[in-house]
């Protein structure tokens, strides 16, 4: 999986990129996510809009990275899901826990 | 005539070999005629029972090996994934839904195959680990093209 970080103003964007499966890009959201943290990021947007394939590991990751979020007083949200990123998460009821947010602008606006 | 379509393979218990087990699978699913949706959910459901046969069952030893078997039998796909492991109780799975597990960052793996999959069974193998039998339902396989 590729990672790209950015910041739009004081939003720091996480665009992830193909698969987010056990071993491999679970461990780089991981990463990712507490690289910025760590940096002082208390909004964040993670960019989904590139995920072809994510599995339980990588599910994880995602409440993982919301919970750490939450306990920093950071405020972390999901944008551009892809129907089956979007699935997944309805099936197992954590669509509801996240803020999820159709596009970029619409994102970094639901933290004014 | 129908194809008939198996495979077995075996592979060390390394994350990364799910991916290798997958472009067998994705041959495979293709060559049974199963619609691009169907295809990804069962490429989920089966990373999800070679990830738990690494991680779980041979606690990512890389000398012990994760079997593979496809089969079509009749109109299902049969897949079925055996570690070396000491087994485990299926039926004593915490429910993912649950208010309280809900945040949990694991415990969604089998719930996904169930989901994804026709019907997912728990045994054992005939090496003493655990063997999950998943099944999936497709339009039938297709015919080898005459020459």
């Amino acid at each position: 999986m590729d990672v790209n970080k950015r910041q739009v103003g004081d939003v720091t964007i996480i665009d992830l990129k193909g698969k987010i499966t056990i071993g491999a890009g679970d461990v780089q959201l991981r990463n990712a996510v507490q690289e910025v943290m760590n940096g002082g990021a208390t909004k964040v947007l993670i960019n989904m809009a590139s995920v072809s394939t994510i599995d339980s590991s990588g599910i994880g990751e995602l409440v993982s990275a919301y919970t750490t979020a939450t306990n920093r007083g950071a405020k972390l949200k999901l944008i551009n899901l892809p129907a089956k990123v979007s699935d997944i998460l309805t099936i197992t009821q954590l669509i509801t826990v996240f803020d999820v947010y159709d596009s970029e602008a619409e994102g970094i606006k639901a933290f004014s | 005539m129908p194809v008939d379509y198996r495979f077995h393979l075996a592979v060390g218990s390394r994350f990364e070999n799910i991916e290798l087990v997958q472009v067998v699978l994705k041959d495979c699913l293709q060559r049974v005629g199963m619609d691009d949706d169907a295809q990804h959910w069962v490429d989920v459901a089966v990373r999800e029972a070679l990830a738990n046969a690494i991680k779980h069952g041979n606690l990512q030893h890389p000398e012990k090996q994760v079997q593979v078997d496809l089969a079509v039998e009749g109109d299902e796909l049969v897949i079925r994934v055996e570690d070396e492991g000491v087994g485990f109780d299926a039926t004593q799975l915490d429910d993912p839904l649950a208010p309280e597990n809900r945040l949990r960052p694991n415990g969604r793996g089998i719930f996904y195959m169930r989901s994804f999959m026709d019907d997912i069974t728990y045994g054992s193998g005939p090496g003493g680990g655990t063997m999950v039998t998943l099944r999936k339902r497709f339009a039938g396989p297709k015919t080898e093209p005459s020459d």
